[in-house]
């Protein structure tokens, strides 16, 4: 035990490593470990457009790359990918891609209405190159599949992590806007395959009947140290899942 | 230097005694502090306490009020804008609603005004990026309704104003835990996505700070997932949003009433004078700010604009003093320093441990005290582990939920943890993750009434922009409900105003030009401008030899 403390305390000084990146063209000298992202602000951008969340989650930083002798285009989110030395990259801010008009109340969960609102899923030809472009990892090509087959469940459940980057769109030889048909399947499941929460239904019943009206009342007036005394005697319901 | 699995070998080394206590601690039930306890950790170690990191404001409404120093600074500022250059008789866009801010809190008002019988496009929402860049989005780990028959609005509304140290607004609460029920209603009825079981009811977990599982999640993608249904709905609507077009000043008009803003085009860099019947102010909190010099979990834009030109108007703000550092933000490895672990995590089963692989605090405190916990742990009692760049920080012992739920588990609820490690290298199924606290949310802010109306005639606010709800503190999956319980409100009240027939007088900036006196008179001397729009990361080197030449 005595000997790991003492290893624990030894930190590694870590040394400004330089790796040499192409952005739009022109070479910049950039940290290694940096993110694409900080790396381009390293470099002397400042965002306006191709930074939104910087955590993964908006799909705004959307990248594609190559290194040279390499045919490979690589897509990335810039903003959770590390810089390699030679990486010859461009953001992609923004995809043009129509998103279909719908009252959600009136679509019925089929094939057949999401194929009358994205016609073109059915010029799909299965070259996956959708979800070779997908940062996420999606099996975006299944997830068509899936929704021209009427599979609205399977095609949900496929696309849940999109973060609707656009990348997929932007690579389609069938000009498919992949994320915007999901968005729809989506809220067909949710809507139309979840069964509606019959706890949920019963208290909002009672709130609406103003069984909780009193009570909240009472708290409401309470001082604080009436509400302090409640509060630490609560009973805490056991850590776990509740299902 | 070399990584065996995602860590530098010294921290394999902490990672096997994790590994040796594990089956222990999985019995192991850490024993809750005492309120006592709980203040004196708070006091001593929670980095609001620090009297070196606030100031009290000089000038305007809240007079004498503590706040950040970098919060104080936006306050004590010259406009961004020259008022004198803004030509407020040629109106670009003319509307019954104005909403500034395109996240949750702006995009629900809309919907709901929409419903409540303002055309779409007598609606505008302007906002500083993309219509969705907002915190909205990246809240993971869920949102709160009291919904299970264990559960009530009794115990909800206790939570929060136990959670909030008893400052908060209690009408606000009421609001918050009753209107909860109505708003998941509406999210089942759109199609959000939820995670649910057979029978339809909600999977419901702990948070921080709840006596009662209530937090509705689907996957770590909760956030995304609510605010993708809401914008798709928006859409469909046909709802106008002018992006990249942040408000830079309030206008007024000559009755005082709020009548519209102006926006500045980011891109093409010219203004535009909107004026309206009723504005709702839906900008979000101040991560960007970088409060006492944290790292945030917030998006790019979080830089309290909305507080900056709503104080100038004339606003009132409150519990500005309060900031929240969530408990786990990521402390390794560097290239997502700060980025948010959701609480779920917790909520799941995982302990936080020390570098020895032992529990210092029951994991499911509220936030306020398992920061104060951890920042104890790592910087008075030396126990935390030390990163290759010098952060400190403690393990979240992961894999304990793969013990606890069966293998998958993680994958499963937790995807977007599990993708974030994985991309550098890290499989949190495996190995545990190490974390220390991060600047996540703006406590306080705008004061609202349970109208969402602000101090200010013709000024409504929602979401992270107001304060009163969630008092010095706010527990998990709150932040979500918030957004929508009166991102709602402020939709139907703005547009009952408009439907009662307000007349909205000659356009003015004077109260640009007072706050200007009010700086010169309090003896404010500064070249600071506000509100600031963006932080500016790019590297010393290049600033050192920027010059702005007009092209």
């Amino acid at each position: 035990m005595g000997k790991s403390k003492a290893a624990l305390k030894e930190v590694e000084k870590p040394k400004m490593e330089m790796v040499t990146i192409y952005i739009m063209g022109k070479a910049y000298k950039v940290p290694a470990g940096l993110t694409i992202m900080k790396a381009m602000e390293y470099a002397g951008y400042r965002f306006i457009r191709g930074a939104g969340c910087r955590a993964g989650f908006c799909g705004a930083c959307a990248t594609i790359y190559r290194f040279k002798d390499d045919y490979k285009l690589y897509m990335a989110l810039a903003c959770q990918t590390p810089v390699e030395d030679g990486m010859y990259l461009t953001q992609i801010p923004f995809v043009p891609a129509n998103k279909a008009k719908y009252d959600i109340n009136k679509v019925s969960p089929t094939a057949s209405s999401i194929i009358r609102y994205y016609p073109e899923i059915t010029r799909c030809v299965s070259c996956n190159t959708c979800t070779k472009a997908c940062p996420q990892e999606l099996n975006v090509m299944d997830y068509i599949q899936a929704s021209l087959r009427g599979d609205i469940e399977t095609a949900a459940k496929l696309s849940f992590d999109c973060i609707q980057c656009g990348l997929c769109a932007a690579r389609c030889p069938a000009e498919i806007a992949h994320y915007h048909v999901a968005q729809l399947v989506r809220r067909l499941y949710a809507k139309y395959y979840l069964k509606p929460s019959k706890n949920l239904e019963k208290r909002l019943k009672e709130i609406q009947e103003g069984k909780y009206e009193e009570m909240l009342n009472k708290l409401m007036k309470m001082s604080k140290e009436e509400l302090k005394k409640l509060y630490e005697s609560r009973e805490i319901e056991k850590v776990g899942v509740s299902e | 230097m070399k990584l065996i699995r995602g860590y530098p070998e010294y921290m394999r080394e902490s990672i096997e005694m994790v590994e040796k206590t594990r089956e222990r601690r999985l019995k192991e039930v850490y024993r809750r502090l005492s309120a006592d306890e709980k203040e004196e950790l708070l006091r001593k170690y929670h980095p609001d306490y620090r009297p070196e990191g606030k100031r009290p404001i000089k000038i305007g409404p809240n007079k004498g009020d503590y706040a950040p120093h970098e919060v104080v600074d936006l306050l004590e500022a010259h406009p961004l804008i020259n008022p004198d250059e803004i030509d407020l008789s040629q109106i670009d866009y003319d509307v019954d609603i104005l909403i500034i801010g395109g996240g949750g809190a702006g995009t629900v008002a809309a919907l709901w005004a929409n419903y409540e019988g303002i055309p779409a496009e007598n609606i505008l929402i302007a906002t500083k990026l993309r219509h969705g860049d907002a915190n909205s989005i990246m809240a993971q780990g869920g949102i709160q309704a009291a919904d299970r028959p264990e559960d009530s609005p009794y115990w909800h509304y206790l939570d929060v104003i136990g959670g909030g140290h008893f400052a908060n607004k209690p009408e606000l609460v009421k609001i918050l835990v009753t209107d909860a029920l109505l708003i998941m209603k509406w999210h089942e009825e759109l199609g959000v996505m939820y995670d649910k079981d057979d029978n339809g009811e909600f999977i419901e977990r702990p948070g921080g700070g709840t006596c009662r599982n209530r937090l509705h999640s689907a996957k770590d993608y909760t956030g995304l997932e609510i605010f993708r249904v809401i914008r798709d709905e928006a859409r469909n609507r046909d709802i106008p949003v002018l992006e990249f077009s942040p408000a830079v000043e309030l206008i007024k008009d000559e009755n005082g009433n709020i009548a519209g803003a102006v926006l500045y085009n980011m891109e093409t860099r010219q203004y535009y004078v909107v004026r309206a019947k009723a504005t709702i102010l839906a900008t979000g909190g101040f991560g960007r700010l970088h409060i006492q010099g944290f790292p945030t979990t917030n998006h790019y834009g979080a830089t309290a604009d909305g507080i900056v030109i709503a104080y100038r108007a004339g606003a009132k703000l409150r519990d500005m003093d309060a900031t929240q550092y969530h408990p786990t933000g990521a402390a390794y490895p560097e290239q997502i320093v700060g980025l948010l672990i959701t609480e779920k995590v917790r909520g799941m089963g995982a302990q936080l441990v020390n570098k020895y692989g032992e529990q210092f605090i029951y994991p499911l405190e509220p936030r306020d005290v398992e920061s104060a916990a951890i920042i104890r742990e790592c910087y008075e009692l030396n126990n935390g582990v030390i990163t290759p760049t010098g952060m400190r920080g403690v393990w979240l012992d992961s894999p304990m939920i793969e013990i606890i739920h069966g293998e998958g588990a993680i994958q499963k609820n937790l995807a977007a943890m599990y993708r974030m490690f994985k991309r550098f290298g890290i499989d949190m199924t495996q190995d545990p993750i190490l974390v220390f606290p991060t600047l996540h949310y703006m406590n306080g802010g705008v004061e609202i009434n349970e109208y969402a109306q602000t101090t200010v005639p013709g000024l409504f606010a929602a979401g992270e922009v107001t304060g009163g709800v969630h008092g010095k503190n706010r527990l998990m999956g709150n932040s979500l409900l918030d957004y929508n319980v009166f991102g709602r409100r402020a939709g139907i009240y703005a547009a009952k105003r408009v439907k009662r027939g307000v007349t909205v007088g000659k356009l003015t900036l004077q109260h640009v030009y007072d706050y200007e006196k009010m700086l010169s008179e309090a003896g404010i001397v500064t070249d600071r401008k506000s509100p600031i729009l963006l932080p500016d990361y790019r590297g010393k080197a290049v600033l050192a030899r920027q010059i702005d030449l007009v092209l």
